[in-house]
Formats: C-alpha cells, structure tokens, sequence
C-alpha cells in the first residue's frame, strides 16, 4: 500500500509553514511528518473521513440557504494542523496584547473625549461615518473602559515569513468553538503525535471567557447569558456550545424582557435578573427600541438597560467603529498616540480610497490591489485585483468612484501555505491564522487559533462561505 | 428554567414518543397484513385512523395502499406527524436547547435523524419489507429514552421532557384502543375465531403490552384488554399509569404535596383521580369510544394549561403585566 510521501510536494513561490523547501521540512513538523509518512494513503483518507463523521456527529454544522432549502454543512476540518513555534507565538501574543490595548483606549476616546481627533491623529471624518460607530454611545464608560472584551484578529503571514494583521474582529468573531472542538477531534486523530510532542492546551478557554464575564459585574453569584439569534444562524453551534460549556444560559431575545430597566429571562418560575449579556447579535439587532425598528432578534427596552449600568453587555456596542477597515489603516499611529510604542504586529500597507491620493493610484492600479469594502465581512463585497477580469475591475472602479468612503485596497499578500489533503494527494493551500484575546480586568490570549485554509487549488479566499476550511493549530512548546 | 427551554423540551419529547409510536404501530400492522385476507384498504386504513392522520391522508390520496401508507406515516416531510418530521422537529428542538441536554442525548438523536434520513433518501417505502428499518427506529427511540435516564439531572427539564412523553403516551394509547376495538366490536360474529385472536394480540402488540397483559390476564377478552390499557397502575403504556407519573413530574416541578398550585396541575390531577376512581364497567357503560374521546380533548387541555402555566413567553408576560 502506497505510503505518504512529499518528495514532489511543491514549495515553490510561497511561504511554507512545514517545509523550508522540497525536502526540507522545518523543525517544528519534524515529528509530525515522520508520523504521516508511516501512514499509507488509504488510512489517511480513512482517518479524513473519521473526522467528518465526529463533526457531523457533534452538530458542527450550519445551514447554507439556496432556493428557500438549507442545506447542512459542515466547515470542513482538514487533519493536517497548523504548527506554530513558541517563539513565533509569544511575539504574537504581545503584538496582539498592545493592539487589543490601544484599540480599546481608542473606542473609549471616541464615545468621551475624542483627543485623537482633535490631535488630528486620524481624521474626525472617517471615524464618525464609519457604520460601526454608534452615536447612542457617546459618553457611555463600560466596566473597566473594556468596549471589546472578545477579539478575534486575522492574521497572516507573508512571503518573507513575518506575520501582518490583515484585520481586527472586535464585534462578534465567531470560530472560536472550532478552535476548540478542532483540537478534541485531532487528539483523536493523531494520539501518537500528541503523546510525542507538547502542544500547549487551549482547553481552558472556556473557563477564561467565564472569569472574564463575571468579573464585569459585582453581582455574586453573577447571571450569564449568551444571546443568540437562534438556531437558523450559521454560528449557532458556537452559541450553544459556548452556553453550554460555561453553563450560562443560552437566550434568545424573545427569551428576555425588560421592566424598571432592568433584564430578566422569562423562566417557568417567574422572571429572573440577568447580569451579563455575551450577545451574539449584532448591535442593529439588539434592541428594535434604539436600532433596527424591524429586528425580531433584539428585546425592547435593553440598550436603555445597558445605559443606565443594569446589564452588561459584551462586546459593547458601538466597538465596531474600531475595526472599520479604513480605520485599520491609522492603527499603527493610534498605538503610539496611546501607549507611546511602536506597533509590534505591523499591518499591510492600506490605500484608503476616502483620501484624494489613495484614490487615485486605487483606480489607477485596481488590476494589482485587493479592493474591501470598508464595513464588509464573511469574504463579501471584495475584488482581487490579479485574479479578475476587466470587467469585474470596472465594476468595482465604477462602485469606488460612487461611495469612496466604503472602499480601501491593499496590495496582494501571498498568504503562507500549509499541506492540505486534496482528492488524491497533498497540496499547499493559502491560510490564515485567527487567535482569540479575552479582556476584562486583565487580558488572555489561550495559545491557539482558528487556522482558515482555502481549500480551492490557488485561492486565497478562506472563509467558511466561500469554499474555506479549517484546521487545528498546534502552538509547539520547545521546553 | 427558561421557559422557551421548557416548552421545547416537552416537545421534544413528545415527538420522539410520537416517533417511536408511529414505527411500533407500522411493524405490528405489517406482520398482522401478512396474515390477514387482502385488503389494503381494511388492512392500513385503520393505521391511519388511529394515527388521526387520516384527514389530511384523505386530501392527499384517493385510495389506501400500503407503500403509500408507509411512506405516509413513515417518510413524508409534508405530514408534520410523520417519523421523519418528528424525528427531524426532534433533532431542531433539541439543537435549539443544546445546553440543556448532554452530549451523549444530543448524538444519539443526530444520530437517529441521519438514519431517518437516509431512509427516506434510498425511499425504503418502496421495499416489500421495510420492517427492519421501523424495528430499528423503535429500538434507537429507546435508546434514546435510556441515554435520556442516564446522563440528565432530575431537574426541571427532565421532568418536563418526562410530562410530555407520557401525554404523548396516554394519548396513543387510547387512539390505539379506541380505533382497534371499534374495528373488533363491528365483528362479533368472529369472537374467538383465529383471525379475532390475532386481532387482539396485534392491539396489545401496538402498545408493546401483550407480554406483560399474558402474565397478568392470561385469557385474551375485551373487558381485561381494556382494563389494562386504561386502569393499570404498573404497566407504563397504560393511560393511568402516564397520568399517576406525569403528575409526580409535574409535583416535583412546583413542590406541591397536595392539592394544585396552577392550572395544569389542577387538571391533571384531577384527570387522573377520575381514572383511578373508575371500573371498567363504568367505562362500557358510558360507552367506550365516548370514554376515549373525552379522554383525549381532556389529555389536550392539560397540554395547554402546561403552556399557559409554564411555556408561555413574552407576549403573554406582557399581556399580565
């Protein structure tokens, strides 16, 4: 039976995280490809197919909607991880602490005193037309100043093997569930690996987020709840294992009410006070009282509640103003405004198209440049310039010459690659790395991530819905 | 406990019961089929009588065979009572109460609802024997039942999830009883013939009781028949016996020893008080079929004094504010 075998697997024009060149693995794979190659083709298949089965199994699933028919999908896990070394990881992790930090001194300047604009350390403009910033927040102070307590940022890593921040998630990331789910199954998987080498644990993540929830509040014993929008959302896996692995209560908004501005779950004993929201709803969709009128989502009357300290809401609203893509731009500049440092986790370089000559060479260079939309998520409303056609670049000059303002363009990364199991063999394909900082009193960062493949051959497009993957991350204890 | 939570736990439970009702009712009615003269429509219409499905059976189909009948009860998404759909409402419910249940309950379900799937997906009506494939959604839906005992507290949800598989209970068991004896009655010319003999032990076999029925009666005659089905204290398809413990559940919910605290409570308990205080004589005397149908609407307020005592969400606390 033919075995695993990598002496044709291509490195070439890449980054790769497993191997220097052909050949030439990197010494934190070295274990784990000496155990792949003692499998032959057909158990490592089988060993794929095993891992579907526990996700379907564990309900890993969400709801794909064509033609009024969701279809149930899985986010596909491929079973060979992501490894990282710790000292890659611990400079991650301290770039990452002085980024969660300064973006939170920063939302809570916005909403109170405003010094970065008028210190012009960003424009006054594009800050306050940003869709995330929420005028019903001005003057708010949260628990501790903390706006964004659950961030989830996109990182990569580059040609030239350093790590950039492609963007900061400070709303709702979601895919931490399969952070943790991704590593119960490979442990599974690959015991041998596991017993051999010492991946650092991510177990207590959970129990981290708990701590953090309660200690946002005075209440003892403190009510938790996480509010989601219901089963047909695509994270609602997350939501539930979450609730369930912190025991809070899982709550929908037809779950709560509010009365005296206060908030209860309506339980068969009466009504009971709530503490601390996690929300998995968007702020649009929380309270149909403040924000979207038509939201079925929300409960009438919270936002008030959050106001006046009564509950406390994470993340809080209006944290979004922050991770605006053309704000992201200023980023480096805020954390020296703020904390006096150089950025340590550098950005990729950002045209913002609301500024005349940024514009000008976007439109100019469209053909080379990857184009967002400046308040779009999940993969949507972007063009990559060097894979599109004319006609697609056209469409998207014609949309940046209508609203600049939603628009910024950065040049074309090559995301690093890891092998993937393709069809019949075992193939580079593009990822990213998403790790997950907790902020309450202090900040937490468990030493793990959610790494996105792009499972299409060439594409650099990783999420989950468009054709995107996942694997589990392995941060290398070398001691 | 939140009482959206609870309202779907009870239903969760009912549909599973109603499940593993439907693929016990379809396996007897297969094996009495195979023994009984050739009419379909004498044959499998009576399964969906009892069922109450027949009205919309009736809208959909002009004539009774048995491979549309299974697929019917068995497969059809569009009948809100078929396995599929309950086993599928099952699966939706207990995803939107994850937390609640643990993991082995929540695999176990996902696990019959892929099988159910499945089924459905290869149109195992078509087979000329699809037994095996009721037999072991029976035997999934018990399992289910165990893993349920095993591994969840007896909170709150237990015991809601408990209440709504005994309603779901007692009312299948009094369908069964009221459309097959109906059906025996209409024959007395054949009393004791070998055809009413395997009429009879197909009823029992519906509701998984002939065994247990044997041991204590012996002799199969109508009047014990009833007697067990309806009044038995201990055997627990028996409309008394769901009652006497979705009560206990229902006490253990409100803390009450006595009397009634809510509606629900007041309804069921006094339900079953009536059940205990009857013969079966009284019974034939107010006529069984009417007995049964009372019965059932009654089974049917209980359920909705649940809702109003216990599942009702924020348009009605509104409302009693």
């Amino acid at each position: 039976m033919a075995k695993v075998d990598f002496t044709k697997y291509e490195t070439t024009g890449f980054y790769d995280e497993m191997f220097k060149a052909t050949n030439s693995v990197r010494p934190t794979y070295e274990q784990f490809k000496k155990r792949l190659e003692k499998l032959s083709k057909n158990k490592l298949k089988f060993l794929q197919h095993a891992t579907d089965r526990a996700q379907l199994s564990l309900g890993m699933t969400f709801n794909v909607y064509s033609d009024n028919q969701g279809v149930e999908r899985i986010l596909h896990l491929d079973i060979i991880p992501r490894i990282i070394s710790d000292t890659d990881w611990d400079r991650l992790a301290k770039g990452l602490e002085q980024r969660i930090v300064a973006l939170n001194l920063f939302i809570n300047d916005i909403y109170n005193e405003q010094r970065a604009l008028k210190d012009n350390i960003i424009p006054k403009d594009l800050v306050l037309s940003s869709a995330g910033y929420l005028k019903e927040c001005i003057g708010l102070r949260p628990p501790e100043n903390v706006w964004s307590h659950i961030s989830g940022t996109d990182l990569i890593r580059g040609d030239d093997g350093n790590f950039y921040v492609l963007e900061d998630n400070l709303r709702c990331p979601s895919g931490v569930s399969y952070m943790l789910e991704n590593r119960e199954i490979l442990k599974r998987t690959f015991p041998e690996v596991f017993e051999r080498l010492h991946v650092r644990p991510i177990h207590d993540y959970t129990h981290h987020l708990r701590d953090m929830l309660e200690s946002l509040t005075n209440e003892s014993p403190a009510s938790i709840a996480v509010l989601t929008p219901g089963i047909y959302n695509s994270a609602y896996f997350e939501h539930a294992y979450l609730a369930q692995q912190m025991g809070a209560e899982l709550v929908e908004g037809r779950d709560l009410v509010v009365k005296n501005n206060f908030v209860y779950m309506i339980t068969t004993k009466g009504l009971q006070r709530v503490n601390v929201i996690y929300r998995r709803v968007d702020d649009d969709f929380i309270d149909p009282l403040v924000f979207n009128k038509d939201s079925m989502l929300g409960t009438p009357g919270l936002f008030e509640a959050y106001r006046k300290g009564n509950v406390v809401l994470v993340n809080a609203p209006g944290a979004g103003v922050a991770d605006d893509k053309a704000v992201y731009a200023y980023i480096p500049r805020l954390i020296k405004y703020y904390l006096g440092e150089e950025v340590l986790l550098p950005n990729i370089k950002t045209y913002i198209c609301a500024e005349k000559e940024d514009c000008k060479y976007v439109l100019e260079n469209i053909h080379t440049l990857v184009v967002k939309q400046t308040d779009g998520s999940g993969g949507y409303g972007m063009l990559i310039g060097p894979k599109s056609t004319k006609k697609e670049c056209d469409e998207f000059v014609a949309k940046i010459k209508n609203n600049p303002r939603n628009y910024i363009a950065q040049p074309m990364i090559n995301l690093s690659r890891v092998p993937t199991l393709t069809d019949d063999t075992i193939e580079g394909r593009h990822v990213d790395l998403r790790p997950y900082c907790l902020y309450g009193k202090e900040i937490k960062i468990v030493p793990g991530a959610l790494t996105r493949v792009a499972l299409t051959k060439g594409s650099l497009v990783v999420n989950s819905s468009q054709g995107g993957g996942s694997k589990d991350t392995w941060v290398l204890d070398s001691n | 406990m939140l009482s959206r939570v609870a309202n779907t736990m009870y239903w969760m439970n009912r549909y599973i019961e109603r499940a593993e009702n439907y693929a016990r009712f379809m396996d007897v009615n297969f094996n009495l089929s195979l023994e009984s003269p050739p009419d379909a429509e004498e044959q499998w219409k009576p399964l969906v009588t009892i069922t109450g499905d027949w009205p919309m059976y009736e809208t959909r189909y002009k004539t009774v065979d048995k491979h549309r009948v299974i697929y019917f009860l068995g497969f059809d998404p569009k009948n809100p009572n078929s396995i599929y759909s309950c086993i599928t409402n099952a699966r939706e419910n207990a995803r939107s109460i994850r937390p609640e249940i643990t993991k082995e309950v929540w695999e176990q379900i996902n696990s019959i609802y892929f099988f159910v799937k499945d089924g459905l997906e290869k149109k195992l009506w078509k087979n000329n024997d699809p037994r095996l494939f009721f037999k072991k959604v029976r035997e999934d839906c018990q399992l289910l039942y165990g893993i349920f005992d095993v591994t969840i507290s007896r909170n709150d949800g237990w015991h809601f999830g408990k209440i709504g598989q005994l309603v779901e209970r007692a009312d299948k068991t009094s369908r069964v009883m009221d459309v097959k004896y109906h059906v025996l009655l209409s024959t007395p010319q054949e009393v004791g013939s070998p055809l009413d003999l395997m009429q009879w032990a197909a009823l029992l076999k519906s509701v998984s009781a002939y065994d247990m029925y044997r041991k204590k009666y012996g002799k199969l005659t109508a009047l014990n028949i009833s007697e067990f089905l309806i009044l038995d204290k201990k055997f627990p398809r028996s409309m008394l016996c769901c009652l006497i413990h979705a009560e206990k559940s229902l006490q253990e919910i409100t803390g009450s020893t006595g009397g009634f605290a809510n509606e629900a409570e007041k309804q069921l308990g006094k339900l079953k008080s009536e059940l205990e205080f009857i013969d079966i004589s009284d019974v034939f005397e107010t006529g069984l079929h009417e007995y049964l149908d009372e019965f059932q609407q009654r089974l049917n307020g209980v359920s909705e004094s649940l809702y109003n005592s216990f599942f009702a969400t924020q348009a009605q606390v509104q409302i009693q504010q």
